[in-house]
């Protein structure tokens, strides 16, 4: 027994923003230490130093006593750590003792597969692990919680002493929970380490031994668990409000309602039931942690995928968005959070990306006049503050602020947009390009536009908007004015508690 | 959009080929041989206009050379059964336009790869084919079936006047029509053109359907050449087509290139093999230089994406430090 795993003083940072700032963390044997934090927090980037995925910049890593001075996954692998990620990644057309042999199983190219063995193997595993399903299925047929009990199975089959479980509880109803506290109470008896990173508080006190509390980037505090009652988790999570990214907007005049959603119900992206009202002048923040279908939500509006159930009205008409062209062309416009994938066309000139949505605005006659076009990017770039050599640039040749401009831009050269969904607006944006944004926002709701506006980072929903709708798991799980909004109130809406932190 | 680097290299490789045979071979630039020539490729080219759509939104198209077979029989069959050679044109036309709505429907709509539906329809329309005919050739045509009832040299002269008209009215349409940029956003990345309201399946659907009639009246014009009409004609065809249209600098994976690149593409290669027995070389050479071509030609583009790339990169480091 003692520390399996400590990391002292680990720094880490992305383009110049601090990820991780002096972390220590020590995970002992036979204890489930539970991590937990905001989006953002650095969760993900510890586990990853942990893993081998990511090095760290400073600070030092021990498994199993010895320091590890360049971590690598094989080696992290080799020294016995092992991950469940929330998003298993098995090989979908194998089955699964073949997707556990690949994981365990050494030797060469041509070595004899002994197939009986690999079964046997497997299935003593799985059971272990708490399944009750033959290995022999297809790892494309198993349910999302099924192919996690696989990842735990491989896991418990390397003989891993470290094992890291990250929000293994996302997608399991109550008795697949029980099951799997049952196999993490079995790994800690065995004297494994288990970092357990979840989002639902609730359980924490259920499973978890101690518990870390990440806040950007820093470790908060860490506690036995039996200390810590979720009042006091939330409040360490959120602390005190952060210096806001702009200045809080003043109450606006707001007209009519833009936008007007009830019970939209989308069953392919696990949107349920969701209503929502957006006036004229108005900014609306929706917030939520990631997975809890805000994305989708939008997705559901701009008609990507459509909706099973419920009422859109853009200006009180209806909308029945089929395709992104039926919402646009019923004054809706999206700028998506992926913005290389669907913000943007990287290979077309700036000029081009602008005006794509709308091309009508530069065609005469039935032609594109590339004249016009190039005056309409002129135009909006330089009332935008994109820095690029000329409309004609390519537009994958620019950073990820003046991108996100351009994909900003488009919209503005819409001529009857009522209404515009940002997701993630600033994401991967420095931070003087972010100021411009949340300004161009605001004019741009001034201007009687009604604006949804989609985030993680709770400080910019603070300062930008007027009201805030929080999402968990699909549905609306409430809504704040923003005389009341505080960030403890926000998170606890979105780890799907109601009522006061 | 606007990187003419690979059509610059095909028409400089073209020059330096005419070159050569100016010096060595003057005599490929006889008249009688030059309209050959032309008149041979000519449906390369009608088709690898519709290829160039097909792979500018990421798409390919194997069925067009037995698409061209089975047009080219209905265009004599309606000739012999109409005696109208301008039905008979229509005819072609039309059966290509089907022949490549189905192709279309499939791809854009029952969402299966493009590789996969046109191989299958070019085994099963070939097959078709010559199950319907029994290897028989369409003959006993009309007289004036051949040459479209016009003086040999007038319908060389009009064959050549349409072929160059739909060059210029593709290439103007890509540039200048709200669908030519429609799918240079579909082929370059159809997410982000769906979600800039593109109607993205129908913009696949169309590229398809247009090449079935390209396809249809290459065939129409290149039955037209002869008293008879083959029920083999096109096999290979659509490997010279992709080949040609590959060559002239259009990206495999959508979004880049253009009708000029194809012209060049089509010219290059459809001298090349001629130009070879000319200069006294075996025949049998023909094809391997055609393929080193398409290699190096691949190669070039390669090399491109991958300092295009590496420049990305390089701004991307700078826009950090900065």
């Amino acid at each position: 027994m003692g520390t399996l795993l400590e990391t002292r003083g680990i720094d880490k940072s992305f383009a110049g923003v601090h990820a991780l700032q002096g972390v220590s963390f020590a995970l002992e044997a036979g204890e489930v230490h539970a991590l937990v934090g905001e989006n953002g927090a650095g969760k993900s980037t510890l586990i990853k130093i942990m893993t081998g995925a990511v090095e760290a910049d400073g600070g030092e890593l021990h498994i199993a006593g010895k320091i590890v001075a360049r971590n690598h996954p094989s080696l992290a692998r080799a020294l016995g750590v092992a991950v469940v990620y929330q998003q298993p990644s098995l090989f979908p057309h194998l089955t699964v003792a073949e997707n556990i042999a690949l994981a365990l199983e050494s030797g060469g190219l041509w070595r004899r597969i002994d197939w009986r063995a690999r079964r046997e193997r497997a299935q003593a595993l799985l059971e272990r692990a708490g399944a009750a399903f033959s290995c022999e299925r297809l790892a494309e047929s198993l349910s999302m919680p099924e192919q996690q009990v696989v990842e735990i199975a491989k896991a418990i089959g390397a003989e891993a002493r470290i094992v890291i479980l990250d929000e293994p509880t996302a997608s399991l109803s109550e008795p697949e929970v029980e099951r799997l506290f049952r196999v993490i109470g079995d790994l800690r008896g065995r004297g494994v380490g288990v970092v357990y990173i979840s989002h639902r508080l609730e359980e924490l006190a259920l499973i978890a031994d101690r518990i870390t509390v990440l806040r950007d980037g820093e470790v908060v505090a860490t506690d036995a668990a039996a200390a810590m009652d979720r009042a006091r988790l939330v409040q360490l999570m959120a602390g005190r409000v952060r210096d806001l990214p702009a200045a809080v907007m003043p109450a606006a005049t707001l007209g009519e309602p833009m936008l007007e959603v009830r019970g939209l119900t989308c069953r392919a992206l696990g949107v349920s039931n969701v209503s929502l009202t957006v006036r004229a002048g108005e900014i609306v923040g929706l917030a939520g942690l990631v997975g809890s279908g805000r994305t989708q939500f939008a997705e559901c509006i701009f008609g990507l995928e459509p909706a099973d159930g419920g009422e859109i009205r853009v200006a009180g008409a209806p909308l029945r968005a089929r395709s992104p062209a039926d919402a646009i062309a019923g004054g809706v416009g999206y700028v998506p959070e992926d913005r290389p994938r669907h913000g943007v066309v990287l290979d077309f000139p700036i000029a081009a990306n602008i005006s794509l949505a709308h091309l009508k605005q530069v065609t005469r006659a039935g032609f594109i006049d590339a004249a016009a076009e190039t005056e309409q990017a002129q135009r909006l770039m330089a009332q935008l503050r994109v820095k690029a050599a000329s409309p004609h640039q390519r537009t994958g040749a620019l950073s990820g602020g003046n991108q996100q401009k351009v994909a900003l831009a488009r919209w503005l050269a819409a001529p009857d947009l009522k209404v515009l969904i940002l997701d993630e607006p600033t994401q991967g944006v420095d931070v003087g390009a972010k100021a411009e944004i949340h300004a161009l926002i605001r004019q741009l709701a001034a201007r009687g536009l009604a604006i949804l506006m989609i985030s993680s980072e709770l400080p910019e929903i603070l300062a930008m908007a007027h009201r805030i709708v929080v999402m968990h798991a699909g549905r609306v799980a409430g809504e704040l004015a923003r005389a009341e909004a505080t960030q403890p109130k926000l998170l606890a809406l979105a780890l799907g508690q109601s009522g006061e932190a | 959009m606007k990187n003419y680097g690979q059509e610059i290299s095909i028409a400089g490789a073209l020059v330096l080929l005419c070159g050569i045979l100016v010096l060595a071979a003057p005599g490929f630039f006889s008249r009688e041989n030059l309209a050959d020539l032309l008149l041979a490729n000519l449906p390369v080219l009608i088709i690898g206009l519709g290829m160039t759509l097909v792979i500018l939104t990421a798409e390919i198209d194997v069925s067009v050379g037995s698409m061209f077979a089975i047009c080219g029989v209905i265009a004599g069959e309606v000739a012999k059964a109409s005696g109208s050679i301008l039905l008979a044109v229509v005819a072609a036309i039309v059966a290509g336009a089907v022949l490549g709505a189905a192709n279309g429907a499939l791809v854009a709509y029952v969402r299966i790869p493009s590789i996969v539906v046109t191989l299958a329809t070019m085994t099963a329309w070939r097959s078709g084919l010559r199950w319907t005919m029994q290897g028989q050739w369409v003959d006993n045509l009309p007289a004036n079936f051949q040459w479209l009832g016009l003086p040999q040299t007038g319908f060389r002269v009009a064959a050549l006047a349409i072929t160059l008209g739909l060059v210029a009215f593709t290439a103007w349409g890509l540039w200048s029509w709200r669908a030519g940029r429609a799918l240079y956003a579909t082929g370059s990345n159809r997410e982000a053109a769906r979600v800039a309201g593109l109607n993205t399946p129908a913009i696949v659907a169309a590229v398809f359907v247009l090449t079935g009639v390209l396809t249809g009246l290459a065939a129409a014009l290149d039955a037209a050449r002869f008293n008879q009409v083959p029920s083999n004609a096109g096999i290979g065809l659509e490997l010279t087509v992709i080949a040609a249209v590959v060559v002239g600098g259009t990206s495999i994976t959508g979004g880049r290139g253009s009708v000029a690149g194809t012209v060049l593409g089509v010219a290059l290669l459809g001298v090349i093999a001629p130009a070879l027995i000319f200069l006294g070389v075996s025949g049998y050479w023909g094809d391997a230089v055609q393929g080193a071509i398409i290699l190096i030609a691949i190669g070039l583009e390669a090399v491109r994406l991958h300092s295009a790339r590496r420049k990305m990169e390089g701004a991307g480091v700078a826009v950090v430090a900065a």
